[in-house]
């Protein structure tokens, strides 16, 4: 297949640009900040998002979707990456929506999926713990009882884990640390008994949550997909998500090098346009080429997971760890050649920076994905 | 689609039967093919690969069939490409004919010029140089001072290149040569070919850090060229210099054996040793290879994407520029880690045990990845300017 965006895929990219960039450019952002909403996003423009079909990009037509696939949801990561528009996109429409897809049972899907697509149905997927992206190490347990699990533990980083209606916990029915056995996914209600969150105002202003789960009651019905061999499954959804907030990502520093860029041109010091000097030049256009780099990368990465091919996991790992790197460079160009200003919160460029921090720790940093390549690799 | 997966399948079996398995295993720059009049097989093998991709059209795919081309679509191409790389099926050719001279015939030459030459690249039986670089002339290439004197229908040529990649061996040379002297630097070149036995022509190899004389210092006294061997107009040379360049950037950035063979980081067990989860003992070497194969896969896939965009129309023409850059740095960085991984095993220079320090000899070889075809910071500078068209650069 072509690394090139097919037609259609242009058509879907210039309309969810052009719904962004007119409805949520950054200042929304710092709006729902300054004015500390609770919700941390607009729930008017998600469903202007159902709308236009959006939120069910990636549920089946069967079920009131459109049935398209990774670069799908990427190219509209990518434009919120631009815009660091707050949405549910990434918990519901990607993470969720492909747990159900790629482990729900028929009545699993008919219950959630549809309100998925209709933008009626907020999720999050709940599976980081320590300080660091760790799948492996998933130590929360659920343990048998009566005809279904009581699940102790607690979850760090879960995105819009205060909004959701629903949670998908990934939790050890078996075995221990570093053990790909013995690792189940639940659905949870979030309002369930013994459920605690505590919403994490974030350094990027966007959300997340710490949840403390203690002896909360699930039952059997609400495993989603088998006991204990739940950890394909969720590596599967990972890297899902890590296609889309790679292309997050590219997104955020295609903006923030566009406007540095700009900045450039327009900025004399010395008498002349500081684009002018030649140390920035040549920074300028090494940035330039690792962006198109990393760009070719993840949409290698995006193309591979729908073609569900045998190197999928480590053209991710790929994607996300340059795209983990190449943001991290943007925004330090690009607060570095913005002087003094990229130093204030009047201007936006430092949003960016925070931004990509968040993005870089969500589900694996640069060094996680080098070492899994490498692990792929056998050495 | 149904059409190119029969095409896909004709293309294995085909690949499978003639493709014989001497010709399937990585090759040493010894094994590399570059026709020409004193051509020689290193074996029986690498000589019927070459006749039967020869007479299949493959030695060059993409370029027409009524010049020994191939005559395959990008996507056709695509698919030989891959299924050779699947079996590790050697080029059976390689020539400056096909990287370079031959993209800028196929758009500056005469039917005629196109006639006489290109059949002879595809078939092998000339070899190419480039006469580009001159003592003064570096990356500064347009200030080039060789000189081309009109007399009658001919040119008489005198002056001097430098770095002329193989000149000793090459049977004709595409060169540039100044036709007005008192034109703007730019303006005054002509791209002009002719054959490296004609008369005033004489070359000297340069010896370089890696022991090696791959390079040249040719000189013409009094060479006599016919007019009509100017390729495009004259004085208009450097257009057709600038396209070339494109595609030589474009060959140097595809340079370097990426993603074949075992993986960089098990060459280094192989020295350093491995731990009992079998990572290798060296946690800081081992997280530089990692960081470095993240980097080639993404250089392979913007290279994949870079031939996809030009199919459709979507490619920067100075984009070429970036990829020699990126491509060339990491070459570089490739060879300071298999120096790395090879440790004392890799200083050594003549012996036998090295393959008279075949490692070394290539590591240095890598530093002139970044110089030559223009350099690293020409590169960054044109991307500058084309591409993000800064003030100034």
């Amino acid at each position: 297949m072509a690394l090139v965006l097919t037609e259609e895929q242009s058509m879907l990219r210039d309309s969810a640009r052009g719904l962004i960039s007119d409805k949520a450019p950054v200042s929304h952002l710092r709006q729902l900040r300054d004015s500390k909403d609770e919700t941390g996003f607009s729930r008017e423009l998600w469903t202007t998002f159902a709308e236009m079909g959006f939120s069910g990009l990636l549920v089946p037509e069967q079920f009131g979707g459109s049935g398209l696939g990774a670069v799908e949801a990427g190219i509209v990561m990518e434009e919120i990456g631009r815009t660091l528009m707050p949405s549910p996109f990434l918990a519901t429409s990607v993470l969720a929506a492909s747990a159900l897809l790629r482990g729900g049972s028929e009545a699993q899907k008919s219950q959630h999926l549809p309100g998925i697509a209709d933008g009626s149905l907020l999720a999050a997927l709940a599976v980081d713990e320590g300080a660091k992206h760790r799948p492996l190490q998933t130590s929360m347990q659920a343990v048998r009882s009566g005809n279904g699990f009581k699940l102790n533990g607690d979850k760090a980083l879960v995105v819009d884990g205060h909004t959701t209606d629903l949670l998908i916990v990934a939790a050890r029915t078996a075995g221990s640390a570093e053990e790909k056995n013995g690792v189940t996914l639940f659905l949870v209600d979030p309002k369930a008994k013994g459920i605690a969150t505590e919403r994490t105002i974030m350094i990027d202003s966007h959300n997340a949550a710490r949840i403390v789960f203690d002896s909360v009651e699930v039952n059997a019905d609400s495993v989603l997909g088998e006991v204990d061999q739940g950890y394909p499954l969720l590596e599967g959804v990972l890297n899902v998500g890590r296609g889309a907030v790679a292309s997050e990502m590219v997104g955020l520093s295609e903006e923030v090098f566009g406007r540095t860029v700009a900045y450039l041109k327009e900025r004399k010091q010395f008498g002349k346009a500081i684009g002018e000097f030649q140390a920035l030049q040549h920074r300028a256009a090494q940035l330039y080429i690792d962006i198109e780099i990393t760009r070719a990368a993840v949409l290698k990465a995006l193309q591979a997971l729908d073609a569900d091919a045998a190197n999928a996991g480590s053209a991710v790992s790929v994607a996300k760890a340059r795209a983990g790197t190449t943001a991290t460079l943007a925004v330090q160009e690009g607060v570095q050649m913005h002087g003094g200003m990229g130093m204030t919160d009047q201007f936006d460029i430092g949003f960016f920076m925070k931004r990509a921090r968040v993005c870089q720790e969500l589900f694996g940093d640069s060094n996680f994905h080098a070492d899994q390549l490498a692990r792929a690799k056998g050495y | 689609m149904a059409d190119l997966e029969k095409f896909r399948s004709e293309t294995r079996a085909w690949l499978e039967q003639n493709c014989p398995p001497e010709m399937r295993k990585p090759m040493t720059s010894d094994d590399t093919f570059w026709g020409g009049r004193n051509a020689k097989f290193s074996s029986d093998p690498q000589r019927v690969w070459f006749e039967r991709m020869r007479d299949k059209g493959w030695t060059v795919p993409h370029w027409p069939k009524e010049y020994g081309g191939g005559g395959l679509d990008g996507e056709e191409v695509k698919i030989v490409r891959q299924e050779m790389a699947a079996i590790g099926a050697r080029q059976p050719l390689t020539s400056f004919g096909i990287s370079m001279l031959g993209p800028a015939l196929l758009k500056y030459g005469t039917e005629a010029q196109k006639k006489e030459h290109l059949p002879k690249i595809t078939a092998g039986l000339i070899r190419w140089c480039q006469g580009y670089s001159e003592p003064n002339a570096g990356s500064d290439l347009a200030s080039l001072q060789t000189r081309a004197e009109s007399d009658g229908d001919d040119f008489i040529i005198n002056g001097q290149k430098i770095w002329t990649s193989y000149a000793n061996y090459a049977d004709w040379i595409f060169c540039l040569v100044r036709t007005d002297p008192t034109a703007k630097k730019h303006d005054g070149i002509s791209f002009i070919l002719f054959d490296m036995t004609s008369t005033g022509v004489s070359t000297k190899p340069i010896l370089l850090i890696s022991g090696y004389s791959p390079f040249c210092e040719t000189f013409f006294d009094n060479v006599r060229v016919p007019k009509s061997h100017v390729v495009g107009t004259i004085n208009r040379g450097w257009d057709v210099a600038k396209y070339l360049l494109q595609h030589e950037r474009a060959m140097i950035s595809g340079m370097g054996e990426r993603g074949v063979g075992r993986p960089l980081g098990q060459i280094a067990a192989d020295s350093i040793g491995a731990d009992e989860q079998g990572r290798l003992d060296d946690a800081v070497l081992r997280s530089q290879i990692a960081t470095f194969e993240v980097d080639e896969a993404a250089l392979a896939a913007a290279a994949e994407r870079a031939v996809d965009l030009a199919k459709a129309g979507q490619a920067h023409p100075a984009f070429s520029s970036a990829m020699k850059y990126y491509g060339t740095e990491l070459n570089k960085r490739r060879y300071e880690i298999l120096m790395s991984a090879g440790g004392i095993d890799a200083l050594e220079w003549e012996s036998e045990r090295s393959r008279g320090g075949a490692r070394p000899r290539a590591w240095l070889r890598t530093k002139a990845n970044s110089i030559e075809g223009g350099t690293s910071e020409v590169m960054l500078g044109i991307v500058a300017k084309r591409i993000l068209d800064l003030p100034g650069a």
